[in-house]
C-alpha cells in the first residue's frame, strides 16, 4: 500500500510509533498532486512548503518524544471558502482573488493546534453556489471517477481530492448539500454536522441561516475522527451550541439492531435513477439482515423544499455578499466615477453570473412589495418541512435515502440550465433547512461505473447516531474502499 | 409572474450589479423560469403557520461586556485596495 492510501485513523498510528515520518508522508502526497492534480484539478493552492515545515516540527516533537496533537501528520485539505491565516481564500471568486486572511477560521484554528497538515485548498463554485464545480472563477474540477464527469459541488474539489487520493481528508461547506452531494458523486464519506455543531467563524458567509462546515473522508471512522476535532462550542460563533461532544468512535461499533430506518416515499418517486434505486434497495435490505426495522414514512412537503431553498438562501446570499464593495478587502475597479459607480463596477467585474442570478434573486424576494409573497411564504413553508421531520422522528431513529437522485452528471450538461442544476440538490436540501445532520457514504456503482451515494438523516445532534448506523452498513461492504483508476505520467497531458 | 426587462434593472440596481443588453436579456428569461418555479409555494395555505428563520431552538447570546484584544489596524488594513494608514481611502463619495 501507498503511503497516500492509508486512512486518518491507520496513519496516525504509524506516525506516532515511528513507522511513517511524517516528511516522508506529505512529500509522497505533494509528488502523487503533482502528476494527478493537473488532470482532477482539485487544488487552487497548494501549500507544499507551508506542509513540509508543519511536518518538520510533528517528526522532531515525535523523535524527542514530546507531546503531538490528535491528527499529528495527518494531511488534510480545506475547501477555498473557509480562512487561512496568511494563505489566500478566495472563494473561488475573482472578487477575493488576492485575499489572505489575517486570522485562522476555528476549525482550522483547532486542526493547527491537533497537529494536522494542511495541504492546500480546493476549488469550488464561486462563494458555494452551485451544484458542479463548474462555477468556479478559476477552474473546472473534474471527477476521478471519469474526468467527463462533474465532481459534484460546491465542495467539488474537496471530494474529488480525497477521492483521488489527493488529501487523507477534507473540509467542505455544506449550504444545500455542497458537502453530501460532491461526496456522493465521488465515493467518499461526506458529513454535514447538525446547524450549531460546528463553529462558523472564518467561514465565509452564503446563507447563514443554513450554512455548516462539513468533512470528508475515505470511511465513517475517519469521518468521526474529523468530526471530533472540529465540533463543539466557540465564542466567536454565537450560532454554535454549547452541546457537549460525545466521543464518536466509543458507540461506532454497536451496530443497528432494533434500531427503526425510515423510508421517506418522497424520495424514492419520479426521477430517481434506477441504478440508484436499485443500489439503495440493495443497502435496505441490507440493513434488515444486520437486524434494523425498515418502517415506510412520508415527508410530505419535500417537493417545495427546493422552492423554499432558492428564497432563503439567495435571500441571505444577497445580504451577505453586499460586503463586497471594494472597500475593505478585495477587488476593486481600475476606474470608477464616484463611489457608487466603484461599487457597481467593483461587483460587476468581481462576480461571476451565477452569484449575479443569486443576488439579484435574493434581492428581488427580500424587495419591497414582493417580501410577504416570497421570503414570508418561503419561511412559513420551511417550517413545514421542518415539522415533517419532527413527526417523522418521533417515529423512527433515522431517514435513509438517495443523497443525489443520479450518479453524475456530465461537464456541461446542466451548466446551461440554473433551475436544472438547482434540482440537483433535491435530496439534501430539506435537512439545511431543518437544521438536522445528514451522512452520505458509498453504497453502490452505475452501469457506467460512478459511485452512488446513500444519505442518513438523523436529529439535532445525533451525529453520533449517525456515524454508527453508517458504519454498521460500511463494515459490511467494500464500496468505500474502491479507488478511481488515475493512471497518468509526471508529464503527460490529458 | 413574468420578469421584464424593468424589473432586472431594477433588481439589478438595488443589487449594485451593471448588465450589458445580453446579460439583461438572459436574466429575464432565467429568473423568469426560477421564479415561476418558486411560485409553487401559492399552492400550500400558510396562513396559520409561524415563519422560521432559525433550525435550531437558539435565542440570544450575550457575555460580559470585558475588553479582548481583536485585530490591529494594520492586519485589519492588510486586504485594503487602498488605505492611508489610519483609513480606508475610497473614491468621492460626496459632490
Amino acid at each position: 500500500m501507498r503511503l497516500f492510501e492509508y486512512t486518518a485513523l491507520q496513519i496516525k498510528e504509524k506516525i506516532i510509533s515511528g513507522e511513517i515520518l511524517p516528511v516522508d508522508l506529505v512529500k509522497q502526497f505533494i509528488e502523487h498532486i503533482k502528476i494527478i492534480d493537473p488532470h482532477v484539478q482539485a487544488y487552487l493552492n497548494l501549500h507544499e512548503e507551508d506542509a513540509l515545515q508543519k511536518a518538520a516540527q510533528i517528526q522532531k516533537r515525535i523523535e524527542n518524544a514530546e507531546k503531538v496533537g490528535y491528527l499529528a501528520g495527518v494531511p488534510i485539505a480545506i475547501k477555498d471558502n473557509i480562512c487561512t491565516k496568511g494563505l489566500t481564500t478566495t472563494c473561488a471568486s475573482k472578487i477575493l482573488r488576492n485575499f489572505i486572511p489575517p486570522y485562522d477560521a476555528c476549525v482550522v484554528k483547532r486542526l493547527k493546534e491537533e497537529d494536522a497538515i494542511i495541504l492546500g485548498k480546493t476549488n469550488l463554485d464561486e462563494f458555494a453556489m452551485g451544484s458542479s464545480t463548474e462555477n468556479s472563477g478559476y477552474k473546472i474540477t473534474r471527477n476521478p471517477w471519469n474526468l467527463e464527469y462533474v465532481p459534484g459541488g460546491s465542495s467539488g474539489g474537496s471530494a474529488a481530492a480525497v477521492a483521488a487520493n489527493l488529501s487523507i481528508m477534507a473540509l467542505g461547506s455544506d449550504t444545500g448539500g455542497s458537502v453530501r452531494q460532491p461526496a456522493a458523486l465521488c465515493g467518499v464519506v461526506g458529513v454535514k454536522p447538525t446547524y450549531g455543531r460546528v463553529s462558523r467563524f472564518g467561514l465565509i458567509a452564503f446563507g447563514s441561516s443554513l450554512d455548516q462546515i462539513g468533512t470528508f473522508t475515505r470511511d465513517v471512522k475517519d469521518a468521526a475522527v474529523l468530526l471530533q476535532v472540529i465540533a463543539g462550542h466557540d465564542i466567536h460563533d454565537s450560532t454554535s451550541m454549547p452541546v457537549p461532544v460525545p466521543d464518536y468512535l466509543r458507540e461506532i461499533d454497536s451496530g443497528v439492531r432494533g434500531l427503526r430506518i425510515g423510508i421517506p416515499k418522497e424520495y424514492f418517486a419520479a426521477g430517481l435513477n434506477e441504478d440508484v434505486h436499485n443500489a439503495l434497495k440493495d443497502a435496505l435490505r441490507k440493513y434488515e439482515q444486520l437486524g434494523a426495522k425498515v418502517v415506510d414514512i412520508s415527508l410530505p412537503h419535500t417537493e417545495y423544499a427546493v422552492a423554499v431553498y432558492y428564497i432563503v438562501a439567495n435571500a441571505e446570499a444577497s445580504s451577505n455578499l453586499a460586503r463586497y464593495d471594494g472597500v475593505r478587502y478585495g477587488y476593486r475597479t481600475s476606474k470608477s466615477n464616484g463611489i457608487v459607480d466603484m461599487y457597481c463596477r467593483t461587483r460587476s467585474e468581481g462576480f461571476g453570473n451565477e452569484v449575479k442570478r443569486r443576488i439579484m434573486l435574493g434581492n428581488y424576494a427580500l424587495s419591497s412589495g414582493y417580501y410577504d409573497a416570497y421570503y414570508l411564504k418561503a419561511s412559513r413553508v420551511r417550517n413545514l418541512i421542518k415539522g415533517d421531520f419532527d413527526v417523522a422522528f418521533q417515529k423512527v431513529d433515522c431517514i435513509v435515502c438517495p443523497t443525489s437522485p443520479v450518479p453524475g452528471f456530465k461537464i456541461g450538461e446542466r451548466a446551461k440550465n440554473p433551475l436544472e442544476m438547482y434540482l440537483s440538490d433535491i435530496y439534501t436540501i430539506p435537512a439545511n433547512l431543518a437544521g438536522i445532520p445528514g451522512i452520505s457514504l458509498p453504497c453502490g456503482f452505475s452501469k457506467e461505473g460512478l459511485p452512488i451515494g446513500m444519505q442518513i438523516l438523523g436529529r439535532h445532534f445525533e451525529e453520533e447516531k449517525l456515524l454508527q448506523i453508517a458504519y454498521a452498513f460500511e463494515r459490511e461492504t467494500d464500496f468505500h474502499r474502491k479507488k478511481p483508476v488515475l493512471k497518468f505520467s509526471p508529464t503527460q497531458k490529458e | 409572474m413574468k420578469i421584464g426587462k424593468k424589473d432586472i434593472e431594477y433588481i439589478a440596481h438595488l443589487s449594485r450589479i451593471e448588465l450589458s443588453e445580453t446579460e439583461k436579456e438572459t436574466f429575464v428569461s432565467q429568473l423568469s423560469d426560477i421564479i415561476s418555479y418558486i411560485e409553487k409555494l401559492n399552492r400550500l395555505n400558510t396562513e396559520s403557520v409561524k415563519p422560521m428563520s432559525c433550525a435550531i431552538n437558539a435565542t440570544n447570546v450575550f457575555r460580559e461586556d470585558i475588553l479582548t484584544s481583536s485585530l490591529s489596524l494594520e492586519e485589519a488594513q492588510l486586504n485594503a485596495p487602498a488605505a492611508n494608514g489610519v483609513f480606508f481611502k475610497v473614491p468621492k463619495v460626496i459632490e
